[in-house]
């Protein structure tokens, strides 16, 4: 596929990515490469594919032609907690954090140590579990709330713990659709101060709508268009576009 | 800071002690042998509702299939007990002697291989253990694979019930047919026909039926415990933080078919026979029934559960039969409807307060002598 | 094995045998039809269905005694009363039900199969109490018995002939009604989206209780169909429960014509096994095949492929 230059600085390298589901392409021949340590958000209309292409790459869904490479192993072939174990973490739209279970128990099940059948019988919460759990809990401002069961939670809340679940993993590439969607305007500061806290040392992928947000985070920006790259490039760049005007403003 | 840092809480522990004085005190000492092995028949399936509070309540996974488990259990220890049951000296007036009446009776004329194995007590130990683990390993990594799961997993294991069934009455000469294997007398040269052994045999389960409790209290309070909660709400999130969720209901739904199949050896020493009418698609409803009864969150709610619904099976059935199907339907629909979490959950949500407020106000007035269980999950 | 046979014998052995795999199908077809549109419609398991279909025999049965008593004259054709009265109980039953139990439980489908577990073992037991244990059966009006000479050795039973007619029709009528009719784009509507549907104008409450109510009246027409071949007892309907299952999931929840097909080979494979096997080794190897290919297949023969 990628003839030439080989992809080797790359983190994650899309090419040729396709899903079609009864015929309906909702990818289309998609490539594009994510650096170490690049921050890159993907914008684009409802129904532009954004939320499949993070499908594809976590393993939620599969594609039907193409190819994922993370650090040069094939994401396509391996299941869905092969690619979390691979390092790539993904955070979903809508919250999903395990609401019969306290917020130490959400971050504890999500640290990454006894992650087999008798690892997690034999998974001692030790010091080292504890330090790291209510260290991220600092970070998401949930401190003083580990005993409390998550359906306590606001919605931010659970926006943070679900973060928060994505930090104790550490992965090299994060995945985060939508993270400031339905949030209070306080909630959106302060979930932006956490954001590019946790962008640091590691690749980030996210999916937003809100603009002023993108423009404060993003290295690069690529807008999708009907399962397609339409442009892609610096915000500034993306912005005059003419492509892109035509897409969101031509109608 | 840590909620689960002791291995029973208060109120677990109340239930552990007040059910082990009743268990090992109360009922051997006020009952007659007859009724205290009717209570051991009881509590076998206490071991099947152990499993299911791990696999269905902790992991959302339904079965309508234990009775499958429950019924390879049973069978493995009436393989064993028949073929000693019949010696060349027993059935000589056979036409094969030396082999089970019943298949005598088929024109068998030797011994099916399948049966070879359970000349020997220690393999048979083991097979009552492996091979129900093994079937469930096999169903669960079928299923659990390829993502099936909720009413389709539900319905594939009553098929599963359905299809073991037919084949058992099926091949009578094999099985023993419809009539099951009866018959049994002894367990390596122990009559287990006596009152003794029955007495002792009691005493057996129940010892068995803590182990059991033990374990999957132990089993519950690992990270897995925590991972089969999560795993029932957020299924996604599980495998997006790194779990095989296949790999965690296979060991769940083994767990659970483990239990059962202890239940059922001790089944068929307590009762002294094993047939088809405990294996296919009604025990297997009934057995769910016992565990939503005493509250399908709740180690300890399972077993009052198989006790309570059993003991009012007898006794209603045995004054008015027609009043108690209709009793069970409309318990059953009152339990779903009403009450998911059994009686544990009443227990937890209505008395266990009051009790604490009584324990309150009055400390040294204790509520001695009332049945405690063992509140949900915290 | 064959030996024994000639070949015109045993051709006419297979046709016969397959014409018996063909009322084991209309069984199927007109128990299933119902169900696929309770589970393949609403997602709600309806372990009572069976017993709807047992009130639907029982209905014929009563009306067969009465015609016979009170109007003579009626009797040949009786069946057609039979079966709008079936069809009524049932449905009326259906809706009862779906307004006392299955409407609280519709976010809770493991807990519907439990709770409509409970429903059977009190519809069993209430007509044992009304009908009594034994089975019963009714007395066939005189067209309908004997059978159609086709050739020298192939005979073909009235009756038979006449559940398969009356099978085509109901499952016509069946895809009409969903498919076609307004009435079946608002249930699908109500499947698909129940907010929007809510928002739309639609009435789901009412939808979903006519829904309901529909599967358990077909049941009611199963049952009454079933009367013209076995018996009628409390607990017939629980033989056929988990079969109807299997042929539902088999041909994949949502697809009629999938319901269809697969209760067509179901039936054809047990029927044909039968004739070489002993009935329960051939229901075995039957029941053991459909449940390794939905192993191998858990969305079932016909399924869309849809994202989540």
């Amino acid at each position: 596929m990628l003839v030439g230059h080989q992809p080797k600085d790359f983190l994650l390298a899309v090419s040729g990515l396709t899903v079609s589901f009864d015929g309906f392409k909702a990818v289309n021949d998609l490539s594009f490469y994510v650096e170490e340590n690049e921050i890159r958000v993907i914008i684009g209309p409802n129904g532009a594919g954004k939320t499949t292409v993070l499908d594809l790459i976590c393993g939620k869904t599969r594609a039907t032609s193409g190819s994922i490479q993370f650090r040069g192993q094939e994401l396509t072939r391996l299941r869905e907690n092969e690619i979390v174990q691979a390092g790539v973490g993904r955070k979903f739209q809508t919250p999903s954090v395990f609401e019969d279970l306290t917020v130490f128990e959400n971050l504890e099940i999500s640290y990454p140590r006894g992650r087999t059948v008798f690892g997690s019988l034999t998974f001692q919460r030790d010091d080292a579990v504890k330090q790291r759990v209510e260290e991220v809990a600092e970070m998401i401002f949930l401190k003083d709330r580990l005993n409390t069961y998550a359906d306590q939670l606001s919605h931010g809340q659970k926006q943070w713990l679900e973060i928060g679940m994505l930090l104790i993993q550490d992965p090299d590439l994060l995945m985060l659709d939508e993270p400031v969607a339905g949030m209070s305007v306080s909630e959106r500061a302060k979930t932006a101060e956490l954001l590019n806290r946790i962008i640091k040392d590691r690749s980030v992928l996210v999916i937003e709508h809100d603009m002023k947000f993108v423009e404060d985070i993003a290295h690069k920006v690529t807008v999708l268009h009907q399962g397609q790259i339409l442009s892609e490039g610096t915000m500034e760049h993306v912005k005059n576009d003419p492509k892109v005007i035509e897409v969101y403003l031509g109608h | 800071m840590v909620i689960n840092s002791r291995f029973f809480n208060r109120s677990e522990l109340l239930g552990f002690l007040a059910l082990a004085a009743l268990l090992l005190v109360i009922l051997p000492l006020s009952l007659d042998i007859f009724r205290l092995n009717l209570v051991a028949k009881y509590l076998t399936y206490a071991f099947v509702g152990i499993g299911l509070v791990l696999c269905w309540g902790y992991g959302g996974i339904l079965s309508l299939g234990q009775g499958v488990f429950f019924g390879l259990g049973g069978y493995c220890m009436a393989m064993y007990l028949k073929l000693e049951a019949s010696s060349v000296a027993n059935t000589k007036i056979q036409s094969t002697p030396g082999i089970p009446d019943f298949m005598d009776w088929n024109q068998l004329t030797s011994l099916p291989f399948f049966w070879k194995p359970f000349h020997s007590f220690p393999v048979t130990l083991l097979a009552i253990l492996l091979v129900p683990a093994f079937f469930a390993l096999i169903i669960g990594a079928a299923m659990f694979k390829r993502r099936v799961g909720g009413v389709y997993f539900a319905i594939i294991t009553q098929a599963i019930a359905a299809i073991l069934t037919i084949l058992i009455v099926g091949q009578q000469g094999y099985t023993g047919g419809i009539n099951g294997i009866t018959d049994l007398r002894t367990l390596h040269g122990w009559d287990i026909r006596t009152d003794h052994a029955k007495f002792i045999l009691y005493f057996v389960e129940v010892v068995l039926l803590f182990g059991c409790i033990v374990a999957a209290q132990f089993i519950r309070l690992t990270k897995l415990g925590r991972i089969l909660v999560a795993m029932r709400e957020q299924e996604d999130r599980v495998r997006f933080s790194g779990y095989s969720v296949a790999n965690f209901k296979i060991f769940a739904f083994c767990a659970a078919a483990v239990f059962a199949a202890i239940g059922g050896a001790m089944f068929t020493l307590e009762v002294g026979f094993m047939s088809p009418s405990f294996v296919g698609i009604v025990p297997s409803i009934e057995m769910v029934i016992y565990t939503a009864v005493g509250g399908r969150m709740s180690i300890f709610g399972a077993v009052w559960g198989a006790l309570l619904v059993n003991f009012a099976k007898t006794s209603l059935s045995e004054s008015f039969p027609q009043l108690w199907l209709f009793g069970l339907g409309a318990l059953f629909i009152a339990v779903v409807l009403a009450f998911p979490n059994g009686l544990s959950g009443i227990w937890a949500d209505h008395i266990q307060p009051r009790i604490d407020r009584l324990f309150a106000s009055r400390k040294s007035k204790s509520a001695a002598g009332m049945i405690a269980d063992g509140a949900p999950a915290e | 094995m064959f030996g024994d046979y000639s070949i015109s014998d045993l051709g006419a052995i297979l046709a016969m045998q397959g014409f018996a795999g063909l009322i084991l199908f209309s069984v199927y077809v007109l128990m299933a039809l119902g169900l696929a549109i309770i589970f393949g419609q609403m997602g709600v398991i309806n372990m009572a269905h069976g017993e709807f279909m047992i009130l639907g025999a029982y209905v014929t049965w009563m009306t067969s005694n009465a015609v016979q008593h009170v109007a003579p004259w009626l009797f040949p054709g009786y069946f057609f009363i039979a079966m709008i009265l079936a069809f009524i109980a049932s449905g009326a039953l259906g809706m009862l039900v779906e307004w006392a139990l299955i409407r609280h439980l519709y976010k809770r489908p493991l807990d519907t199969l439990l709770a409509t577990w409970g429903l059977s073992l009190i519809l069993q037991q209430a007509y044992r109490s009304i009908f009594g244990a034994r089975e019963v059966g009714v007395e066939l009006p005189e067209w309908m018995m004997g059978s159609l000479q086709a050739t020298d050795s192939i005979q073909i039973p009235i009756n038979g002939m006449f559940v398969m007619a009356l099978t085509m029709l109901i499952t016509i009528a069946v895809a009409y009604v969903l498919f076609w009719s307004s009435w079946g784009k608002q249930v699908r509507a109500v499947v698909q989206n129940r907010v929007m549907a809510g928002a739309v104008g639609i009435n789901t409450e009412k939808v979903d209780r006519y829904t309901f109510g529909l599967g358990c009246g077909i049941a009611g027409i199963a049952g009454s169909a079933f009367t013209m071949i076995g018996s009628t007892g409390p607990t017939a309907g629980q033989l056929y429960i988990v079969d109807t299952f299997l042929v539902v999931v088999f041909g994949g929840a949502a697809s009629l014509f999938g319901t269809i097909a697969s209760a067509f080979s179901i039936s054809q494979t047990q029927s044909t096994l039968e004739f070489f096997l002993s009935g329960s080794m051939a229901k075995v190897i039957t029941l053991l095949t459909i449940v390794a290919i939905l192993m191998v297949r858990p969305q079932g023969l016909f399924a869309l492929k849809v994202r989540k």
